[in-house]
């Protein structure tokens, strides 16, 4: 379903200084290690691309050719947000080579449509210690939660947006008073334990409070995680793999059931099923009765 | 001034599970029939299946009439009543598009709870606060009318009791029935397989409860495919028998049902007579009067106590129908909550699969078991269900076991997603004194009309069921295999419930009732009241089917009795 092309990419904390195309917006903090600081073992572009390219080919399949508006907006949105997910911009980061990418065109880019630079980069680390990528599999930074949540704020979860702004920044503040540096710059145990203190409202400054903002970031990060891949998160299907979810089925025998995790995943969206893209052709005839009164 | 529109014979306000039943026998009768509704058509194709959007979202109620107009919530009159949400949609179809259509027969015993409690345990084991009455009827009354719904609607379902014989497949406790349910019950899942055979070792009988859904291709709609997105969503192949694909399209293929989509109805009025001449209404930004011989109002329950309490007049300055002051009296919300958790250590296998497609225990529901030495009255459904969605699952209970976040947590949710059921227990709910609805002093509506403010609380006959219920629903989790339980707490406040009662009950003695045992008005007689708003007590399992039962049981009686109602 998700296709990366190279030569495609998008612009993350972290990279300001390194990528021409992306300054304007940085700020002379990040030194381009920031969120990928724990960086072990890089694994080959090629790879991370073909990886992604296999998850996507059964669903590619059943996808018609034509291009439908859902299809348009994999192509602005989700295509290009596949390229900073966890595997491949960490193998950009790491490798050497990547200046090649820089001739990308600036409208294939990705926006932060809410968060700043800065906020999105504490996001990140604290949806990574939300949900790890560690030995059992990827996290919430390969689904792109922060992703999601940036969108969701410019959208459904628009109320919450003071309290994103409000609370990172307190978080950080937390984070250089007590530890010396900002959150995304601190390692692992020293995120979780101020985590922690969020979640017992051990943490001032925050919005509404520092237990209500963790119960909120943790909500919305499970969303983005494990919601419908349309909507910007679960990037890859990663976080239905991680629970086992064999994926939506919009008819399910006995037999489906009965296999229930032992299914192949289907890795396939809501809206890679035609029955809801809403186009008007697809209307039955006679579902509208009376209206002749007002 | 309002636009006058032409006058038609009846004018429903809600196109609903009520409303859109009724619109059907009075159509079929001849009648003209105009149903306004406050939301628009939805069809299969907005039914995708999306647990953030339906579940968590709450496509498309968050932007409705409805939610305008949420209640305000206390739990007694010395509290601040709190706007919190609406838990129904308005379309055409209303809550019947989204809802699990879990479609039960009331049993015997919730018709006459007080004679029947009377004669088996005496008249003190009444919590002295209740203002419970009889029903006007029996059950025997109303089986003609779920038997019409159940054939008409499409309903499927195990007969328990089938003119006097007991089938142990199905409810044995069940009231009698002239026949069979039209379909086959949904099928078993290896969980609610799993549930049965630790009921029957338990000394239970289990069965698989009644749903408006499909088992095969019914009048014309194709049959439930299992894919499991019921829970606030509609079906993507209509095998949910809403009423927006099974009577209101009858009714308006009869020619004589305009459905008005997008209308909010702002007052019904009435003349010096005391009768009412129609309702007015906006739509779009303009305000219309639509002339009616007769008003059936039929929006839910907190709205047809509002729209009564709205519409004052010469004739009824506390509100229409109020002059005994029982509008919002009676009110109940039903204990649902209060549910048991269970943890197994196996996958359940429950990714597919809806809620209405479970196994029920009413063993300890009614008056099933005696009650000699227990210190209630009434009961609990004990219902165990499929249903399972990946960012549900995610915010499982972590059973006590790890912190909720971090890689322990991340690789409990691996292991369990798959492994916990909560459970569903619908407990008898009686109406108090104490417990009302009426109009919040402070909150309004866009409109600039107040909301209805809801002061209840549930009392000690309940948070007895409830604790009573759990013990036997974590006997049956154990009995299946769990390895943990977890108890919710009793509940307190009675807060918006897609089960509301009360407010307009029906009953034979005008000083306590609002409707009479036809649902309509004591006070004024070409107005009908549909909905669980007219119910004196909620029994142990969803309304739905029941309010249909009513509703057509009223729209009959008014196409047979037309001269008498109109005057």
């Amino acid at each position: 379903m998700v296709q990366v092309k190279p030569g495609v990419r998008s612009c993350m904390p972290g990279f300001f200084n390194e990528w021409p195309g992306c300054t304007g917006t940085g700020s002379p903090r990040y030194t381009g290690l920031g969120i990928f600081a724990s960086l072990k073992q890089p694994i080959p572009l090629e790879d991370a691309m073909k990886s992604n390219n296999n998850k996507g080919a059964s669903a590619e399949q059943d996808q018609p050719q034509n291009p439908s508006r859902r299809n348009l907006l994999k192509n602005a949105g989700l295509v290009g947000a596949a390229v900073s997910s966890g595997a491949a911009t960490q193998v950009i980061a790491a490798d050497s080579t990547a200046q090649q990418f820089n001739a990308t065109s600036p409208s294939m880019r990705e926006a932060l449509e809410v968060l700043t630079a800065e906020e999105a980069e504490t996001l990140e680390a604290i949806c990574d210690c939300l949900i790890p990528s560690d030995e059992h599999g990827p996290g919430a930074r390969e689904a792109r939660a922060v992703h999601y949540i940036d969108r969701a704020l410019a959208s459904h979860n628009i109320a919450d947006r003071h309290d994103y702004m409000v609370s990172l920044t307190a978080i950080n503040d937390y984070a250089r008073q007590t530890r010396g540096k900002a959150y995304y710059d601190l390692i692992k145990d020293q995120q979780n334990s101020i985590l922690l203190a969020v979640q017992q409202n051990k943490v001032p400054g925050c919005s509404p409070s520092a237990s209500g903002f963790f119960n909120t970031v943790r909500s919305h990060t499970i969303d983005g995680t494990f919601c419908d891949p349309y909507y910007g998160g679960n990037q890859n299907f990663v976080g239905w793999d991680m629970v086992r979810y064999p994926g939506i089925r919009l008819s399910a025998s006995e037999t489906d059931v009965s296999r229930g995790a032992q299914l192949e995943p289907n890795h396939q969206s809501a809206y890679d099923h035609q029955t809801y893209t809403k186009m008007v052709k697809n209307m039955s005839p006679g579902e509208h009765g009376g209206g002749n009164n007002a | 001034m309002p636009k006058q529109l032409p006058k038609t014979d009846v004018v429903i306000v809600g196109m609903g599970a009520a409303g859109g039943v009724a619109s059907l026998p009075l159509t079929q009768a001849g009648l003209k029939v105009i149903g306004l509704e406050a939301g628009g058509w939805l069809s299969p194709r907005d039914f995708a299946p999306d647990e953030l959007r339906n579940g968590s979202r709450n496509w498309p109620q968050s932007a409705q009439k409805a939610a305008n107009e949420a209640p305000t919530v206390r739990a007694t009159s010395n509290d601040v009543a709190v706007q919190g949400g609406h838990p129904m949609m308005n379309a055409v179809g209303g809550t019947t598009m989204h809802y699990w259509a879990q479609s039960w027969r009331l049993n015997p015993w919730d018709f006459k709870v007080v004679s029947a409690t009377r004669e088996r345990y005496g008249l003190e084991r009444l919590p002295e606060d209740s203002t419970v009455e009889d029903w006007p009827f029996g059950y025997e009354e109303l089986e003609p009318y779920y038997d019409k719904v159940e054939y008409t609607v499409g309903i499927s379902g195990q007969a328990g009791n089938v003119q006097g014989r007991i089938n142990e497949a199905g409810n044995i406790f069940e009231g009698e029935r002239a026949r069979e349910y039209p379909m086959q019950a949904l099928r078993g899942s290896p969980f609610t397989e799993r549930m049965s055979e630790a009921a029957r070792a338990m000394g239970a009988h289990p069965f698989q409860g009644p749903a408006a859904i499909t088992t095969e291709v019914f009048d014309g709609r194709a049959p439930c495919q299992y894919h499991g997105f019921c829970n606030k969503g509609g079906c993507h192949v209509q095998a949910k028998s809403s009423t927006a694909v099974t009577t209101i399209p009858k009714a308006v293929a009869t020619g004589n049902l305009d459905v008005v989509t997008f209308a909010r109805v702002t007052n019904i009025v009435t003349d010096n007579n005391g009768k009412v001449t129609g309702v007015d209404y906006i739509k779009g930004n303009e305000t219309y009067f639509q002339p009616a011989d007769v008003v059936l109002l039929g929006s839910y329950a907190y709205e047809n106590v509002r729209l009564l309490l709205l519409s004052k007049s010469r004739a009824f300055p506390n509100g229409l129908a109020n002059n005994s002051g029982q509008v919002g009296q009676h009110y109940f919300s039903h204990h649902q909550g209060a549910p048991v958790t269970a943890l197994f250590p196996f996958d359940l296998h429950n990714w597919y699969g809806l809620p209405a497609q479970g196994t029920a225990i009413d063993n300890w529901a009614d008056d099933n078991f005696d009650h000699s030495d227990l210190n209630f009255i009434g009961g609990a459904n004990l219902w165990a269900h499929t249903d399972r969605k990946p960012m549900s699952a995610a915010k499982m209970s972590t059973f006590g076991e790890v912190r909720n976040w971090g890689s322990d947590w991340k690789a409990f949710i691996m292991q369990n997603a798959d492994r916990t059921n909560s459970s569903y227990i619908q407990k008898t709910t009686l109406p108090y004194v104490g417990n009302y609805l009426d109009l919040d002093p402070t909150v309004k509506d866009t409109l600039g009309f107040p909301v209805t403010r809801i002061t209840a609380r549930y009392r000690d006959n309940e948070k007895r069921i409830a604790a009573y219920s759990q013990d036997k629903m974590e006997q049956w989790y154990l009995e299946a295999g769990a390895s943990k339980v977890i108890r919710s707490g009793l509940g307190n406040t009675m807060g918006p419930s897609t089960h509301a009662y009360g407010g307009t009950r029906m009953g034979n003695n005008s000083q306590t009732n609002v409707v009479d045992q036809w649902g309509f008005a004591h006070e004024v007689p070409n107005l009908g009241i549909l909905g669980a708003s007219t119910m004196g007590t909620s029994g142990a399992r969803n309304p739905t089917l029941t309010v249909q039962a009513l509703a057509w049981r009223t729209a009959e009686y008014l196409a047979n009795n037309w001269r008498s109602v109109v005057g």
